[in-house]
């Protein structure tokens, strides 16, 4: 890392002086509070009665705190539910990813076969595709699965990101050839060596693609939108959008606002404690 | 999904050769391995894109699915109704708005901080980057709540308007203001992606051609413009691609600030593709979302000529 450099070139020639040093850290504190902002406020106002928001919607820390809002959104508005659905749905789509994503990565890394170019091909293919391109008729599958209104329908299609498999194909080179030959040699075979040599050793991978299907899985809109059909398939996202737009609850900042932190604090506590793998996934992919 | 994976694996797609006899073993096993991803592929991305292209042909309706025979042929007509409908057209035109605003405000901030937390960051480096990168991570449907409370008519930003002596104007409701919002949601929750892109790029910017220029008497500016600008090109590159076809797909946020209004002010292509989609008119819908697959793959083209080279 050049990290212990850089301060050096910074004092070489153009010293970063002081007053521009609290001029930068001014900016980027104002910056980082600008960001900070929104999930404050989703806080703070899902931790006041829904009167004392409407009585002044600025306020950035609530004047008394009250976990009213909570009680109601499990007892009242049908959360409970999609909380169950988005948590089902995500570990279907996490569960697929480790093992089949796996196995294809480790497939296209290690392994040698006929037809290797064109699988790899179709991985290509699958991750250059928009999805706005490919939803309908990806609909019209699920429907003529019987999977339309299913959590198994709003998950199928997530399986296997192509995305998942480039990640453990690109850690694949680091694990020796040799460790796989050797294994060979003793006779095992190719699915016994993928379950207990390759999967426990690409671990740091295999943790970034845990991590990178579940923000997917639980953050998608648009995909359970198509595919629920009725509020008992709502995942959580859904729900939430369904229940702010709802006339009953328009008004209802609190309860609403008690949602969107049900909706957005898993992920934002995994990535507290995880950051380094968000951050490997997005460096190996170029993308989230 | 973007096509970044693709630039990295340009360099990296030969396999190194086994010998035949251990590769005819292998066969059975690489497919079965490989067969959870191949049923995926097609069920999900070789047959619908076909299907695609064939339902964009035909009057296929929601109500059509049980029944297919009801389905006629219709051949370019959904293309040619397309181009004749004011609200498609406009889709175009503000999917393009989005994309030719956003990407460069989104990189233009994403790059500003990356320089900034790389040369004069270093203790507290980590924080702001989990700072800035938060917005990435966090469910739009939540965030889209507050800006929804901050913009509308008597929201947070037009009491502060208010408390300085300037009437606030009905940000969303406006059909000249809400795209401008929409895009302010999107930048807010992307740039984060293009800082960390540009700081794992700025590690390859090598410190001696600095120093060199420093001790030449190049100040901050003129080194960040002559030598890391230049040096970062490959990366500008990516990052500005992989955005364009990402926010060619705009979906969620006119979804969740406008549904695409005031008078389609807001409407995306992905958009439109939903709600025809919602309507029930498949076929027009298909044919829609079949031309941002062009939009988008022409894009991708473009991307594959300029990155080749350095690959």
């Amino acid at each position: 890392m050049t990290t212990e450099t850089l301060p050096s070139t910074i004092t070489s020639g153009s010293a970063v002086r002081a007053p521009v040093r609290v001029a930068l850290y001014t900016a980027l504190g104002a910056a980082a509070l600008v960001t900070v902002l929104p999930f404050v406020w989703v806080l703070s106002g899902s931790l006041r009665t829904t009167a004392d928001i409407q009585s002044d919607p600025g306020v950035w820390l609530p004047s008394s705190v009250t976990f009213d809002n909570f009680v109601r959104l499990f007892s009242i508005s049908g959360f409970t539910g999609y909380l169950v659905n988005s948590i089902v749905v995500a570990a279907i789509v996490v569960v697929g990813n480790i093992i089949a994503a796996s196995a294809a990565g480790y497939a296209l890394a290690k392994l040698d076969f006929p037809g290797k170019k064109l699988a790899f091909g179709a991985v290509m293919a699958s991750v250059m595709v928009p999805f706005a391109a490919v939803f309908v008729p990806q609909f019209v599958v699920i429907v003529n699965l019987h999977l339309s209104d299913t959590l198994l329908g709003i998950a199928l299609p997530s399986l296997v990101f192509p995305i998942s498999i480039f990640i453990i194909r690109q850690y694949a080179s680091v694990i020796p050839d040799e460790v796989i030959e050797a294994a060979r040699i003793d006779g095992a075979g190719e699915l016994h060596i993928f379950f207990r040599i390759f999967l426990p050793l690409a671990g740091p991978a295999v943790a970034t693609v845990t991590i990178m299907s579940f923000l997917y899985a639980w953050n998608n809109l648009i995909w359970p939108l198509v595919v629920a059909q009725s509020s008992s398939t709502y995942t959580l996202p859904v729900g939430l959008a369904a229940t702010s737009q709802a006339a009953a609850h328009v008004t209802d900042y609190g309860l609403v606002l008690a949602g969107a932190v049900v909706v957005m604090l898993p992920v934002l506590i995994l990535f507290l404690f995880l950051q380094r793998y968000f951050v490997q996934g997005i460096a190996a992919t170029g993308i989230r | 999904m973007t096509a970044g994976p693709l630039v990295a694996s340009l360099g990296a797609s030969r396999s190194r050769r086994r010998p035949r006899r251990l590769a005819s073993h292998q066969t059975a096993s690489a497919w079965l391995l490989l067969a959870p991803f191949v049923v995926i592929f097609l069920l999900f991305t070789a047959i619908p894109i076909v299907a695609s292209l064939g339902i964009s042909l035909t009057d296929l309706q929601g109500a059509d699915l049980r029944t297919p025979f009801n389905v006629d042929f219709t051949g370019l007509k959904n293309y040619v109704d397309l181009f004749k409908s004011a609200q498609f057209v406009g889709s175009i035109g503000n999917t393009f708005y989005f994309v030719l605003v956003g990407v460069p405000v989104t990189m233009i901030i994403g790059f500003l901080l990356a320089v900034v937390l790389n040369n004069a960051v270093r203790r507290a480096r980590p924080v702001f980057r989990a700072i800035f990168y938060a917005p990435v991570v966090a469910n739009v449907v939540s965030v889209a709540l507050i800006w929804q409370y901050a913009f509308n008519d008597a929201g947070t930003v037009n009491t502060a308007l208010k408390a300085i002596g300037i009437p606030g104007p009905d940000w969303l409701g406006d059909t000249h203001l809400a795209m401008p919002v929409v895009i302010a949601l999107g930048v807010w929750r992307n740039f984060g992606t293009a800082m960390l892109l540009f700081l794992a790029g700025l590690q390859g910017v090598p410190q001696d051609v600095h120093e060199a220029a420093a001790i030449d008497g190049a100040g901050w500016w003129r080194r960040l413009f002559s030598i890391t600008v230049p040096l970062l090109m490959p990366t500008i590159l990516l990052v500005s691609v992989l955005l364009s076809v990402f926010y060619l797909q705009v979906f969620d946020e006119p979804y969740l600030l406008t549904k695409g209004g005031p008078l389609n002010s807001t409407e995306s292509m992905s958009l439109y593709t939903y709600q025809q989609f919602g309507f029930g008119n498949f076929g027009t819908s298909s044919a829609a979302s079949f031309i941002l697959l062009l939009i988008v793959a022409l894009v991708s083209v473009i991307q594959f000529r300029l990155l080749r080279p350095r690959a």
